[in-house]
Order: C-alpha cells, then structure tokens, then sequence
C-alpha cells in the first residue's frame, strides 16, 4: 500500500514548534482512552495507534501564536481543564432538533447517522447495504471491518499535527465509517449528524470514508449543538480517500452553539483520474481552527472545494486550506468565501503546493470577504508555493464592503434598504450554496444566513 | 397636479452646480425625449428624479402627482411608480432577475400590507413569462444572475423586462441607447413601444437622434448647461441630427458663460 507515502515529506509544511512553554493542560487521562473491544479483543492496530497518539498528546504543547498557522487564532482563553470527555454521564442532554434530522431528499434518508454523546445511532437502507457500502460507528467498525478501518485510520492526518489531532487521535469515542466497495456509484446520500450539547463537554469525533475505485459517494456531514453559557469543546479529524476514477462529493456544515471551541483536521487523498468535490459552510461555534487539506497523488485527479464561513457577534473563524498536487495534470480550484458581522474575525490562510514532478497543474484558490461591519475584521492570506515549471496557478482574494452602487439599484425597484443588503449577502453566498444538491439543507444554510443578519 | 412635475430644480454634484433651475413636466401617456451634448446633466437629471444619495437638491422641487419626491428614499418613489433605466445596470452577482423581480414585487405589496405572504411564485412565474414574451426576451434570462456577465445589449433588456413587471407611471430611460448596436438597440426600442400606452409616462434621455427614429416622442426638450434651453416636437430631434449641438453652444453660449 501506498498510503504511508502520501509524499508527505515533501508538502511544505508550517513546522510546528515544541519549544513553546505549555499555556493549560487538559485533564484527561490514560484511562480515557476509549476501548471499542466488546469482549473480544481491540484490533492490534487500533490500540497502538491510540497508544501513539496518546504519547504525542502527552508531549506536544498547545499551540499558541507563536506558532504560524496559529498566529492569528489565540486560544489562552480555552478553559482546558474544564473538559471532561462526553458520553460520561451524558445521560441528560438537549435532544437532537428536528430539523437537523429531516432528510436530505424524499421521504426518509437512504442512510442516517446520528451522533449524540449517548452514543452513534446508524440507519442504513437495505438497499444500499446489499451492494456492500457500510456505513457505521467507529465501534462496530472496529468489530465488524477491521481491515477497511486499517486502510483509513491515521493514514491521512498524522497524530502529531498538534495537540487537538493527538487528542482526536487517542480519545475520539464517537465516529462514522463509510466504505463504498469498487464500482458501486450510490445515487442517494449518506447523511450524518454530531450533536454536541453541554458547558464542560469534550466531543471528540473521527469521520472516516472510503470511496473505492470506480466508486461513487455523496456524504454530507454535519456538526451542531445549542448556544449554551460556558465553553463546549470539539476536536474532530476527517480522513477520506477517493480511489481510481472515483467520485466523492463531501458536504459539511458547522453551526456549533456559539460557545462551541472547535479544533479540526481534515485531509482528503485523492487517486488517478479520481474527482473530489468539497462544500463547506461554517456559520457556528466561538471560535474555529480548521485545517482542510486535498491531497491529489494521481495523474488526473480533480480536488474542488467551495467554502463559506459567515460570523457575527465575536466569532472567530479560522480556515487552513491546502491543495497539494502531488502528480501530473492534477486540477484544484478553491473558492472560500466570507461575510462578516458586528466585531467578528475571519482568517483563511490558503496554501497551493506543486510537487517537482506535478507538471500541466492547474491549480486555483480565491477568497472574497464581505465586511459588514466597521468592527469586523477579515484576514485573507492566499500562498504558492510551486517547484514545478510547466503550471498554471492562480489566486486572489478580497476585501470588500457592499458597493452603494448596487444598494441604490436595489431601492431605485422598490426593495427597503435592509432587504438590499440581505439580497446582497445571499447572492454573495449564492454559488457555494448551489453547490448542494439537496433543497432541505440549502434552505437551512440560507436561513442561518438571513438570520444573523436580523 | 398630475405625473411628474419638476420645478426649477437646482442639484449639486461634489459641491459642483450642475442643474440650474430645470423645469420640466412628464404626464402619463407622453413620451418625452430629453437631448443634450455631454456634461449638460442628463444624468444628474435622472438620479435626482430617483433620489440618488450623491445628488444634493439645493433647490426647487419635485412632485409626482402632487406628493414632493424630494421628502422620499429611492425606494419609496420606486414603489409610487417611478421607474430608472438605468445607463450602466449594476450587476448583483448571485441573485437571479426572476427573484431579484419577485422580491421587488413583494416589497410594494409588503408596503402596502405588512401581513402580506408575498406573491405566489405560481402567479408571479406567470407574469414574468407574460412579459418575457411581451419584450421577446428567451425565458432562460429569468435565472441568470442579474447583470453578472451580462452582454450591454442584454443588460438594456433586463431594465426594459424589469420595468415592463413593476409597471411604473413614469419611467426615465438614461441613455438606454448607449453602446448598443443597431440590432440591440431595435430590440429594445421595440420593447419600448410595447409597453407604451395611456399608463405610461416616459422621460428618454439620449445624447442621439438614431433611437428616435424607433421610439417617436411627443415632445422633445434640449438640456445644456443645466437648463432646459429649447422645447419643441419632433422636429427639434431632427434639427439636432442635422446640425448637431453646436448652433445650441453657439445661441447659450452667453447662458453658459
């Protein structure tokens, strides 16, 4: 297997500094490190990979400023020692909203997970069960499909990132597996849902997919939880891997409670002649470190990603993308788009890397950002960093308020002034939303929009 | 006191004079071609009717059917039924005219009744074909972002679409001719004359004889400098296609100076 070899080596990486004095601890302890046995014994792989991402928790420090992906993004205020892991006592939390679990088209989702810190309640259709796509909890992945949870696991995101992936890494308790078998091209979508409710909870999630050659997916992970008064923690890692001349379309949403500090890796492997396309929407938590990352190792593979972040109040959003085209003729078009609200702050920090040997790359990054208020701050810092000669790439990003030119047009048809701007912020949003192919979830995005702009 | 009465109305530009005491009057029914060479305040003329926020009314008025314009935001006279053209459309990427439309719609029918639910989309789908089809527009225009991308012709058109749906009293037309082409510029004269009829009242503001060989006014006025310096019909359009602006710099010079 090639998977160890993602030429990681030689991604340009911002290095990570140790030397850093530490600025809290957390209060989690070796025991905690969950045990998904059941009686027989844990596969070998699992426990060790636990073991070494525990003994990289206990050794890295939490990043601080100093460290440049986190320059921008201070997290002194995170009460670490405030968290105990949810699923402990967890008996009484907020259930599920309804809307959160509507379908994603018809009458029922053909597979449904939902991810409470009571445990992962999994639904999949019969149909698409036959075919041999799983889609199950970490824990009877573990039980059941060792060897597909093998392929997977720790294989995109090294526990040694920093200390939220160690943490994911060693104490992650709740978690999906898809696995789409060779050739099989599922029509309907997958659907899960990370509800994490409560002030002093820890929710730790591992989402992993597995889309085989030829094969084809559309996944659409959410993540959410109430506004509540004191801090929530989520740490979460995301590791998928797109086979030979397969498809995978990804949809996430975040709209964490606004209390919600929320700490993510995400990476995605991209093989020959294989297509990723990656929609993001992030409207929730306190603050946000994101760090997305599309790794395309096969001649002709594609990694699209459309993202939009909208913050208001004193959010803090801050996204890390990176587009390593690792191989010849490999295509990346990103486009991240931002509006900001009140005395909130954004960050993206985009990074397109062109390996020596990745010729004919065609690779592009864009980030415009609406700043709807005077307080508001956006920071857009787009990069390459290309070691081949014979590419195309192209960025750009923006700064901007709304242009009076078109308020006016708007009014000069009769549209009250707050509407003008509402429209504007939808139009702005509009291309990323229409990205999702499914109504139910446009329309959910689009109301969280209109309603911080209340 | 009946359509649109402009008096002696004086508007500065970034403390700049450039209306000078115009007087004007548009009723429903007429058509009124408003000519002058550059820099004489067509447009200013047009923005200030619209109450466009840089233009700063010093004095003078204007009513419409009696009520002071000058006393109401942009979109409250909208809603009373003036209607701009405008010379450069703005483009409103990811907003698509036919929501950009309904949304116009809603917002007279909200004004009207704040309980209103909006017009149904099934009815109004209806309505936009109907003057889809009025103006010959392809139905496909409904779901493009409005003016993003747009060719000058099309973006003529889509005013011309939007105002046929808002269904103005008194629509000025800035410079609608500007920068198309004879075809284009049929095109949309055509659709001019589609929607003229004893409701409408049109102030055409052009710098060119040519769209009045498509678009025939009933009165024609000359613009320069500020003021409105000659009055007539028709023919006064054709004198000016003739003989060009300069015998008007020649008989104003001292109105000028």
């Amino acid at each position: 297997m090639t998977t160890k070899k993602v030429n990681r080596s030689r991604v340009v990486k911002r290095k990570q500094s140790r030397a850093a004095k530490p600025s809290g601890e957390f209060s989690f302890t070796r025991d905690m490190i969950p045990n998904f046995s059941n009686g027989s014994a844990e596969p070998e792989f699992l426990t060790q990979y636990r073991i070494r991402a525990w003994d990289a928790f206990q050794k890295i420090n939490l990043p601080d400023t100093t460290q440049e992906p986190w320059r921008r993004t201070d997290i002194r205020k995170l009460e670490t020692d405030l968290f105990s892991l949810a699923g402990e006592g967890s008996s009484e939390t907020p259930e599920v909203p309804k809307e959160l679990l509507l379908p994603l088209e018809g009458d029922k989702d053909a597979g449904q997970g939902i991810l409470t810190p009571q445990g992962v309640k999994v639904y999949l259709d019969s149909e698409i069960s036959d075919q041999g796509v799983i889609f199950t909890s970490l824990v009877t992945a573990a039980q059941k499909h060792p060897e597909i949870l093998a392929k997977v696991l720790g294989k995109l995101v090294p526990v040694g990132d920093d200390k939220f992936a160690a943490m994911v890494g060693a104490l992650a308790a709740t978690g999906i597996l898809v696995y789409v078998p060779k050739g099989v091209k599922l029509e309907k979508p997958l659907h899960s849902v990370l509800w994490g409710p409560g002030v002093g909870r820890a929710h730790i999630s591992h989402i992993l997919v597995w889309v085989e050659d030829q094969a084809s997916l559309t996944f659409v992970h959410e993540t959410a939880s109430p506004t509540e008064n004191g801090q929530t923690l989520h740490a979460g890692i995301v590791e998928m891997h797109v086979g030979q001349g397969a498809n995978l379309q990804f949809i996430e949403w975040q709209s964490w409670g606004e209390n919600v500090w929320n700490f993510t890796h995400k990476r995605a492997r991209v093989e020959r002649d294989a297509n990723l396309d990656w929609v993001v929407a992030a409207t929730g938590s306190h603050l946000t470190k994101n760090f997305s990352e599309i790794d395309l190792v096969g001649e002709g593979a594609t990694g699209r990603m459309a993202g939009l972040y909208f913050t208001d109040g004193v959010q803090h959003l801050d996204h890390d993308t990176q587009q390593n085209h690792l191989a010849p003729n490999t295509t990346s078009d990103l486009i991240f788009k931002g509006a900001l609200e009140d005395r909130s702050r954004s960050v993206w920090q985009g990074m397109i890397y062109v390996a020596p040997d990745a010729q004919k790359t065609d690779g592009y990054q864009s980030n415009p950002n609406l700043v709807l208020s005077k307080k508001a701050r956006a920071d857009s810092i787009p990069g390459l960093e290309i070691l081949a000669d014979d590419v195309r790439c192209t960025h750009g990003a923006t700064v901007g308020k709304i242009d009076p030119n078109e308020v006016f047009y708007m009014q000069s048809r009769g549209i009250h002034l707050e509407d003008a701007e509402r429209i504007i912020v939808e139009g702005f949003f509009d291309p990323i939303v229409q990205r999702i192919p499914y109504v139910s979830l446009r329309d959910r995005i689009q109301k969280a929009i209109v309603d911080k702009l209340d | 006191m009946t359509g649109l009465n402009i008096n002696n109305l004086h508007v500065n530009v970034n403390d700049k004079f450039i209306l000078k005491g115009v007087d004007l009057s548009v009723k429903q029914g007429e058509v009124h071609a408003l000519m002058g060479p550059n820099g004489s305040g067509k447009s200013t003329l047009a923005y200030s009717i619209m109450g466009h926020p840089n233009y700063e009314v010093t004095e003078g008025e204007i009513l419409f059917n009696g009520t002071d314009l000058l006393e109401l935001s942009p979109d409250e006279r909208s809603r009373l039924g003036i209607f701009l053209a405008f010379q450069y459309p703005v483009a409103i990427p990811g907003v698509t005219l036919a929501n950009f439309l309904r949304t116009a719609l809603n917002s007279r029918r909200r004004a009207n009744n704040s309980e209103d639910k909006g017009i149904p989309i099934p009815e109004f789908r209806k309505i936009l074909k109907e003057k889809m089809d009025l103006l010959e527009v392809d139905h496909s225009f409904a779901g493009r972002y409005l003016n993003d991308g747009f060719s000058g012709g099309e973006k003529k058109r889509a005013e011309i679409l939007q105002m046929a749906t808002l269904e103005p009293q008194i629509a000025v037309l800035d410079e609608t001719d500007s920068g198309l082409d004879i075809d284009a510029l049929r095109t949309v004269a055509e659709g001019v004359n589609a929607l003229r009829g004893p409701d409408l009242g049109v102030l055409l503001i052009t710098h060119y004889q040519r769209i009045l060989d498509y678009i025939q006014p009933d009165h024609v006025h000359i613009l320069y400098n500020g003021l409105i310096v000659e009055s007539g019909g028709p023919e006064l359009a054709l004198q000016l296609e003739e003989q060009g602006y300069d015998w008007i710099r020649e008989k104003f010079q001292e109105v000028a100076a």
